[in-house]
């Protein structure tokens, strides 16, 4: 499903990669959360899995897609197959609740018809099937996040990503958020979260990748945010993050 | 609902920023106003040159007493040297460039003067003997001059062999320096105009930035993205254009044909309503297709993927 061969990402002007020589492996439907600090090099692979970037070196491939040979113009193409979720919700602000949500089946030039159904229905799986009306000011921050998870699922895609998506929320908001994100992966979606939230990967109990100054230092099954199982270098346990 | 999307998309972008749009149509109005102007004043020159190049004729002066230069010695051309240069205009090397001459004798001469210039003082001290003799030749192509003046320049008792478009072709220098101008404020103006379509739809882009962000996330097409923009430029700078156009209309029906024609009568060439309406799609072309180029720019680093 996501698959990186040995992939380095530098930076032009940086002397240290953002990443090093990664190779993992990501099957479908897995639920799979990646830590590590700041700067660790979370956001550089999830960036890569959508193509924001291209490697530096060696190869990624996703969804049978090689992504370094994959050209500009089928780039749109390859994205309606991944939902992505933030920290920040990115919601439009001068659109309804139903309009946010609608708007990503439009541009990709879905029917009338094919919104007047799918749209309903991802706000029903999140909850907020009454509120297709507000704008998204009149909402909580919970809410706000679950309107923008509707609108990534809302295409079905194979993958979804989310980048701290509990990052601004309270520690009972974001364990509905995650309770969503889990009834979206038993649907068969494999989700990629990258997280700071220790509380949420101990819970979970999911497969753990801890990434440290670019190189993924620990992989593990039903994992925890930090574990004694594996030595960590230059991450010693209970350091402040 | 595509369609549908996208003009929304476009009427929503030209709201916004109406003053930048506004700015645009009247910088391309301006710029096209020029370039339709001088695209006219080139059809003037073609027109021109079509009318008087046939009317002009070569001349072939022949000497009078009075005259020095050329090939006299201050004696009159004789018979037999004006029959020899009409058996050379006979000639069969001759004759394939000619349409028709015409001998002008002094007494011809001499009236044809009094008619022109019966007015000024200097038409008392001219006495038919001191006007030139002379053949009068109509050529079937006109720029076949040069091959009349080198066959009778050097022959006895010609004095000149003039060719009368030099007369014509200072004024089409005048006309065509006018066009020239016009068409260089036009190029000035129109970089203005380009570069502001490029800023009007880089604000555009910029303040829908959001929108685009997530069009981009969700793997909307670039076409997709671009045909607002592109749409939105083309719009303002269409609304220009047609501006210049009806400029370009009223200036040839009411400058040109109300005014310029009658001043200077019936028998000058001037351009009609039906070249002025040739000149409004070029202008329209032009307008569309600079604003979709200049806007396509802009919008390309919204598209990096």
């Amino acid at each position: 499903m996501i698959r990186f061969d040995s992939v380095t990402k530098a930076y032009p002007g940086t002397t240290r990669p953002a990443l090093n020589s990664v190779t993992l492996e990501i099957l479908k439907g897995e639920f799979v959360f990646l830590v590590g600090a700041s700067g660790s090099g979370k956001s550089s692979f999830l960036r890569l899995i959508l193509r924001e970037e291209t490697p530096t070196k060696g190869e990624i491939h996703v969804l049978g897609q090689q992504l370094n040979t994959l050209a500009n113009r089928k780039v749109p193409y390859f994205r309606r197959n991944l939902g992505v979720v933030f920290q920040d919700f990115r919601l439009l602000p001068n659109k309804t609740v139903f309009d946010n949500v609608a708007f990503t089946l439009q541009v990709i030039g879905k029917s009338r018809g094919f919104i007047q159904e799918a749209v309903p229905d991802a706000l029903k799986m999140v909850g907020l099937a009454g509120k297709s009306s507000r704008y998204p000011h009149e909402l909580s921050g919970g809410e706000q996040q679950r309107v923008a998870i509707a609108r990534a699922v809302v295409n079905k895609p194979a993958i979804l990503l989310a980048d701290e998506p509990t990052g601004n929320l309270d520690p009972a908001t974001s364990a509905g958020i995650m309770t969503l994100l889990e009834r979206i992966n038993l649907g068969g979606t494999t989700v990629l979260m990258a997280t700071h939230d220790a509380g949420i990967v101990n819970q979970m109990q999911r497969r753990v990748i801890e990434l440290v100054t670019g190189q993924i230092v620990r992989d593990e099954r039903q994992g925890g945010y930090q574990t004694s199982a594996i030595p960590v270098q230059d991450f010693p346990v209970g350091s402040p993050l | 609902m595509r369609f549908g999307l996208i003009m929304g998309e476009v009427a929503s972008g030209l709201r916004r920023n109406v003053s930048m749009v506004v700015s645009v149509i009247l910088v391309t109005f301006i710029s096209l106003t020029f370039v339709g102007a001088a695209i006219l004043l080139q059809m003037q020159i073609t027109q021109m040159k079509g009318y008087w190049y046939d009317r002009a004729q070569v001349a072939v002066y022949l000497c009078t007493d009075l005259d020095d230069t050329g090939n006299c010695t201050q004696a009159e051309a004789t018979q037999a040297q004006i029959d020899n240069i009409e058996q050379r205009l006979q000639s069969e090397t001759l004759a394939p460039y000619i349409e028709k001459y015409e001998f002008e004798s002094h007494e011809q001469a001499y009236e044809n003067f009094q008619t022109q210039l019966g007015d000024s003082p200097m038409a008392g001290f001219v006495t038919p003997e001191t006007l030139n003799e002379s053949f009068r030749v109509n050529l079937i192509d006109p720029s076949d001059a040069d091959i009349l003046i080198e066959s009778l320049s050097g022959e006895a008792g010609v004095e000149d062999v003039q060719d009368q478009r030099g007369y014509l072709d200072q004024i089409f220098a005048v006309l065509n320096a006018a066009s020239y101008t016009a068409i260089g404020v036009a190029a000035l103006m129109l970089v203005a105009a380009v570069l502001l379509i490029a800023t009007t739809i880089r604000l555009s882009a910029f303040s829908r930035r959001r929108e685009l962000g997530i069009m981009r996330l969700v793997g909307a097409s670039n076409r997709f993205i671009q045909t607002p923009f592109i749409l939105e430029g083309v719009f303002a700078a269409v609304i220009g254009s047609l501006f210049a156009g009806g400029a370009i209309v009223a200036i040839v029906q009411f400058f040109v044909r109300g005014y310029l024609a009658p001043t200077l009568g019936p028998n000058t060439t001037l351009v009609s309503l039906g070249d002025a309406l040739v000149v409004v799609p070029i202008l329209l072309v032009v307008g569309a297709a600079l604003a979709a180029a200049s806007a396509g720019v802009a919008i390309a680093r919204y598209l990096k993927v």
